[in-house]
């Protein structure tokens, strides 16, 4: 049986490791080639890297360091931030990612995910989304709506109909990120993450708000998600990769022991 | 020297960094004279068998495949290369290189709650030792990624096994060929262990 996978993301601004909370106020905290050399040797499972830079002109230095993480770091990593056509995903596939990771240009150009997809096969295309709880509506029936920009812009759009639509469309896998959870170290967004799982047949990566093992435990099996993003968590050092894979193998999920 | 083909299927860079990690020494080559002549071969590969199989026709890479195995070159496939090394697939309906009698078929999953592709880090159990499978424990786990799997006509033919809504085949070989399905180049310190093996590899 496959494995449950733990996935830790790096923001990257001008080639350095920031965290977000709540999307405001990041910090730089180091170097992400380091950062992602330690996590590979910790048995992590998988790593995702969003560049955060503002300005487009800065693109060659996050280029720069998926080419030094890919000599090193032997596992499957996924880049996003900023890729809004095939050409840009080809670039981050050359230097050595495995996948790209599309959110707001994907929003904006559906078509992205399509070309991206036919490019590269679906394996290669994910698909992450930042989602904001909202009273239900006729528009956003689940009550969870697809913000962009950082979560400032709300978009209209159903977080449940926009993760089928993302399948249909050839993603191989979705990162379903709660703006609500995010940085609050109180758990994933279960029932988001449940609703999104049940909807759709490719893996759900759920994202935002783990603090503890056992609010990852609490989404791989009430969430339904088939991997977990763990930031703040580790980034911070106050659990390690193996102390968070001991505590879910402990409780019966299946997991890759390093 | 390790030869790395280059026949437009995935990345090359990937298994070229990890044999650079190693120290093990590579070039990549799409010639058909270099790939005859070559000391050790890699058919890497990711994508669909049958536009590989197209590639490889249009550069003559196929019978200089065929020639370097028929030589004794060790030869390591990984992924695509697992699996068009075999009769025939089912994915394009594309007839394989033939180098070992077998067929490389579609995941039907009984169980709907299984996705397809097998994509993530899954066990691989050992059936028969091999030098390439050497330094290895049981229950380590590999990174897949496909939606076909290689089944030899021979079972003798099998080395490792896989579970995936039912067992198949993640390792299979015969003579100086050995072929994984897993991507051995991004799964980690074992990973890197299996193409030391097979830098080492003697006949």
């Amino acid at each position: 049986m496959l494995s449950k996978r733990i996935i830790s993301c790096l923001d990257v601004r001008n080639g350095k490791l920031a965290k977000s909370v709540k999307f405001v106020d990041t910090r730089d905290i180091g170097d992400p080639v380091a950062q992602a050399q330690k996590y590979y040797r910790d048995g992590l499972d998988e790593l995702v890297f969003y560049d955060i830079t503002a300005s487009s002109d800065q693109r060659g230095i996050m280029i720069d360091v998926v080419r030094r993480v890919a000599e090193q770091v032997f596992i499957p990593f996924s880049v996003g931030g900023g890729l809004r056509t095939v050409d840009d995903c080809a670039l981050v596939l050359l230097a050595g990612a495995e996948k790209i990771n599309v959110n707001s240009a994907a929003v904006k150009n559906p078509q992205l995910i399509a070309d991206a997809s036919y490019a590269f096969g679906a394996q290669a295309v994910v698909l992450s989304m930042d989602v904001l709880r909202v009273t239900p509506t006729i528009e956003i029936p689940s009550g969870y709506e697809i913000v962009i920009n950082g979560g400032r812009s709300a978009m209209g759009l159903d977080a449940v109909q926009w993760a089928k639509r993302g399948e249909e469309l050839g993603a191989g896998e979705l990162v379903i990120n709660s703006i609500d959870a995010d940085g609050t170290k109180q758990g994933y967004e279960l029932q988001l993450t449940r609703l999104i799982a049940e909807a759709v047949s490719i893996p759900v990566i759920a994202s935002g708000g783990g603090g503890t093992p056992e609010h990852i435990f609490d989404v791989l099996t009430e969430g339904k998600a088939d991997a977990a993003l763990v930031a703040s968590m580790l980034h911070y050092a106050e659990y390690s990769v193996a102390q968070i894979k001991a505590y879910l193998q402990g409780r019966g999920i299946k997991i890759r022991m390093a | 020297m390790i030869t790395i083909v280059d026949y437009k299927a995935g990345n090359l860079t990937s298994v070229r960094r990890a044999l650079d990690h190693q120290g093990i020494e590579s070039q990549v080559s799409a010639d058909a004279d270099i790939i005859r002549r070559a000391e050790r071969l890699i058919f890497p590969g990711v994508g669909h068998a049958g536009a590989a199989m197209k590639v490889l026709q249009e550069r003559g890479l196929d019978s200089a495949l065929k020639e370097a195995f028929q030589a004794g070159t060790p030869i390591l496939g990984i992924c695509i290369g697992c699996q068009i090394i075999l009769t025939h697939s089912q994915e394009g309906d594309t007839n394989g290189l033939n180098l070992l009698p077998g067929v490389c078929l579609r995941f039907q999953l009984d169980d709907h709650t299984l996705k397809i592709p097998h994509m993530g880090w899954n066990a691989v159990d050992i059936t028969q030792s091999h030098p390439i499978l050497g330094h290895l424990r049981a229950g380590d786990e590999f990174y897949f990624v496909h939606s076909y799997y290689p089944l030899p006509n021979d079972p003798a033919h099998i080395y490792a096994n896989c579970d995936y809504g039912g067992s198949f085949a993640a390792a299979i070989g015969l003579d100086n060929l050995f072929a994984v399905q897993f991507h051995t180049e991004k799964s980690g310190p074992v990973g890197l262990q299996v193409l030391q093996n097979f830098a080492n590899w003697k006949i």
